[in-house]
């Protein structure tokens, strides 16, 4: 009698720790997701996505530079780069006015990385591209007007 | 599966250049298709960059990033031979992680 006793407690025992390895799988992947500024990447006006990453109404500065052609032929591949010449730069993003999303990308810049990047970007229409910085915990802004022309030659 | 990224990382005068070829979709959510049914969003969100097992740059992306994501950046130091990782994961959970070494 004893022995059955004993089996069943550890059948038991076995199912409960089943429902802990499953509860932690279930947590992993929402903690993964919680690191994406959701609220900034679906934001729809300029001001939303600023506010969303805490930067509020950016200073413009002379030292945050924007290496992107004046006019792009073909918007679904606009070189954009951005370099910061703020001292202890902390955070780079790209941000196109008149895009659906406008937060295009956001570069964390660790200690002993120079702040200085680059990527491409798609653009639906002519617009002004912002380059937010982060830096020393304050933020800077820099724009450029970038003309996309579609299906012609470059005229 | 996603395809592997080109990544080249070349050491020059202490600083290391990293540049890096993603292969992916990055669609918007905003097209339709043929049939007017909007295609889902599918891009990369998130992506870090190691120097042997130090992060060097961690990015968010948007759905405005092009096709085929290029980005390109730079960290003080490096020498030949060392280690450098990228990582990246998409909106539907995919991700893919290539390595290479400082050139």
């Amino acid at each position: 009698m004893n022995n059955q006793r004993r089996a069943t407690l550890k059948a038991g025992g076995g199912l409960g720790m089943l429902g802990l390895l499953a509860a932690a799988g279930l947590i992993k992947p929402e903690l993964a997701e919680a690191a994406w500024n959701k609220g900034a990447f679906d934001a729809k006006t300029l001001d939303a996505a600023m506010s969303a990453m805490g930067a509020g109404k950016p200073m413009e500065s002379a030292d945050v530079q924007i290496s992107a052609p004046d006019i792009a032929e073909n918007g679904a591949v606009v070189p954009v780069g951005v370099v910061s010449n703020l001292p202890n730069t902390e955070q780079i993003s790209i941000m196109i006015e008149k895009n659906p999303n406008m937060l295009a990308a956001s570069f964390d810049i660790p200690a002993g990385t120079l702040p200085d990047v680059q990527t491409r970007v798609k653009m639906g229409q002519t617009s002004d591209v912002y380059a937010v910085v982060k830096a020393d915990g304050k933020f800077y802004m820099a724009k450029k007007e970038i003309k996309v022309t579609l299906g012609g030659c470059g005229g | 599966m996603a395809n592997p990224m080109r990544i080249r990382a070349a050491a020059k005068e202490g600083v290391t250049e990293v540049r890096v070829l993603m292969s992916h979709v990055m669609e918007t959510g905003q097209r339709k298709d043929s049939s007017g049914a909007l295609i889902p969003a599918h891009f990369i969100t998130e992506l870090t960059a190691k120097h042997n097992d130090k992060v060097v740059l961690s990015a968010q992306f948007g759905a405005s990033v092009s096709t085929n994501p290029y980005l390109a950046f730079k960290f003080n130091g490096g020498a030949k031979g060392d280690k450098v990782t990228v990582s990246w994961v998409d909106n539907k959970g995919d991700s893919r992680s290539d390595e290479v070494q400082v050139s």
